[in-house]
């Protein structure tokens, strides 16, 4: 990480963001949660045979961009969102956060998560992988720009559906 | 006249009564699981994979095919082979990676090694076994059968089931519209593999991939999607669908839905989710297909969406975008998934993009649709606790019909499947 910055943004400054992500996402406020984003931003949960390839030539779990993760949205808050209703209770544990780079006015951040998913009439699940964001400064504020969640399972196995904003 | 089933059969079927029940026991029974795998899955032929995963001599796969370890292959000659992942000497996998190239298969545990084709290559200590030892007959055991209908390999564990085109009987001409999106007739699976359990009993994947009838109450929130995006999902009145389709009996247990497309083409039929600056292309590749097959057949390609499911456990939706998928049951209650994605090998990076795009809309366990689909399977199979209280479920939708006025939204073509499933397993006793 170079000294200018250092100077334009501090790991504490970016972790409350990840807290307050995390807290928004785990009480289901999903329009307060998409206001954390910026006006074309992206989500990605990549492939776990290839988490590293590319959404254009790759066929991801989940590859948003921000008219259908808008969209996502709508159909998370609505009852006949089968698989999320009731909707999951979710709890995150985020950890290691870094900041791993920068590029012009782009932060790239990584962090480590566990995400546990319970349902009613179902296993408890655990998700457990890596955040990698890219943010940008909006107005004085910190906003996400690029979101991925890159799990570490070899498969989705039986954690099922990713029908939630994980 | 009896509405209800008055047998004690797994399928009962009542033609005056117009009735069609098949009894939940066979959801939830282990004892039925394992005649289904020795009745069903040791001699049908069962999908193992597609030559195009196979790009290079050495290429292999490793999957579970009919509840076996295969590695599926391509040997230095270029043969594509399916070999039973077990050493020949204490039985331990030889090829415990997903997928890479290799020279040859190394069993860790005492040394053996196998050439891609499969021929015993070297034994550590060879000169410890006596003369009968006779290493061209120690080679990894190949499935008994392995054949391929466009690029599409099947294994069969029956040497003497009949050839794999045979069997495939009308699903072939399914299978040949799918591949005619292709100008060179090559098709592609796509890299990136969704790989997922549902608690739930491996038929309810078959009847639920080509049901219609459940679009509307399971599939809301995507119908409101595609709405909110300019696309006409409103069907008109007296119809379930914004279009009018059908469920057809391809013989042999095979089945599809075939409807007119409502919900838009890769290959090729623009809607406003793809946005506008996808029109010019969407045209090309439609002016594409009509120079190479004609008006008709080009309609048929690209302005018809059909969900196949041969015979037992692999489907191949040709919809909103192209997936082949294939499942197999891990106990009564969960089957495994495996999904990818398919299309033209001369896409470019935007058309391919574009496909992705699409599948992600409705398909796989990140998508609008399929993990209600999932949630439904699940629910069905917890109820089925129930079975002994609440035993029939009705697929009766359409019995008064003949066959040719079967809608998607009927259930003729789900029976297709559970008059072949009968037959194969037969009696109960």
């Amino acid at each position: 990480m170079n000294e200018m910055l250092a100077s334009t943004v501090s790991r504490a400054e970016v972790e409350d963001l990840l807290y307050h992500e995390a807290d928004l996402l785990d009480s289901w406020r999903l329009d307060e949660w998409l206001g954390l984003l910026t006006e074309d931003a992206t989500y990605y949960v990549p492939p776990n045979d290839k988490p590293n390839a590319d959404a254009r030539t790759t066929l991801y779990t989940i590859a948003d961009d921000i008219v259908r993760l808008r969209e996502r949205v709508i159909r998370l808050k609505d009852p006949n969102c089968h698989a999320e209703y009731p909707p999951s209770r979710t709890r995150r544990l985020i950890a290691n956060v870094r900041i791993t780079g920068v590029d012009g006015d782009l932060i790239s951040v990584a962090a480590n998560f566990i995400v546990h998913r319970y349902r009613h009439n179902d296993l408890p699940r655990v998700f457990v992988g890596q955040y990698r964001y890219k943010l940008i400064r909006r107005g004085g504020q910190l906003k996400i720009a690029e979101r991925r969640a890159v799990l570490d399972a070899e498969e989705l196995g039986l954690l099922g559906s990713v029908s939630f904003i994980l | 006249m009896n509405y209800q089933p008055t047998s004690d059969d797994f399928v009962v079927e009542n033609p005056q009564a117009q009735s069609f029940f098949v009894n939940r026991e066979v959801f939830v029974s282990e004892d039925v699981l394992e005649r289904e795998k020795r009745a069903i899955f040791d001699r049908c032929w069962i999908y193992v994979g597609h030559a195009s995963e196979l790009k290079n001599p050495g290429d292999f796969k490793t999957r579970p095919v009919a509840g076996r370890p295969i590695i599926f292959c391509r040997d230095a000659e270029g043969t594509v082979r399916a070999l039973l992942n077990c050493c020949r000497h204490r039985g331990a996998l030889v090829c415990r990676e997903r997928e890479g190239n290799a020279r040859q298969f190394y069993c860790m545990y005492h040394g053996w090694t196998y050439h891609p084709d499969g021929r015993l290559k070297a034994v550590p200590g060879a000169d410890a076994y006596g003369a009968a030892f006779d290493a061209s007959e120690m080679g990894l055991v190949p499935v008994p059968r392995l054949e391929a209908y466009r690029d599409f390999y099947f294994a069969n564990f029956d040497r003497n089931a009949v050839d794999l085109a045979t069997y495939l009987a009308g699903a072939k001409d399914y299978i040949d519209i799918v591949v005619d999106q292709s100008p060179s007739g090559k098709m592609e699976i796509i890299a990136g593999t969704q790989e997922y359990d549902i608690r739930a009993n491996w038929k309810l994947l078959v009847e639920n991939s080509v049901d219609d009838y459940h679009l509307i109450a399971t599939h809301t929130t995507w119908l409101n999607y595609m709405r909110n995006s300019g696309v006409n999902v409103t069907p008109p009145r007296g119809q379930l669908l914004p279009t009018r389709g059908y469920g057809r009996d391809l013989g042999n247990g095979h089945l599809t839905t075939d409807n007119p497309n409502y919900r838009g083409r890769p290959v090729a039929r623009w809607i406003s989710v793809y946005g506008e600056d996808a029109k010019a292309d969407i045209d090309a590749i439609r002016r594409e297909l009509v120079q190479r097959l004609g008006e008709a057949r080009a309609a048929r390609v690209a302005d018809t969406n059909r969900n196949l499911a041969i015979f037992p456990n692999l489907v191949i939706n040709d919809g909103s975008s192209v997936t082949v998928r294939h499942f197999y049951p891990i106990t009564a209650d969960r089957m495994h998934v495996t999904a990818w994605a398919l299309g033209p090998v001369e896409e470019t990076e935007a058309q391919r993009a574009r496909r992705l795009h699409a599948f992600l809309t409705f398909y796989g366990p990140g998508g609008f649709a399929t993990p209600d689909d999932v949630a439904a399977l699940e629910a069905a199979q917890l109820g089925f606790a129930a079975w002994r209280d609440v035993p029939w479920s009705d697929l009766s939708r359409g019995m008064g019909k003949p066959n040719d006025q079967q809608l998607a939204t009927d259930e003729g073509h789900l029976r297709v499947f559970w008059r072949k499933w009968n037959e194969l397993m037969g009696s109960r006793a």
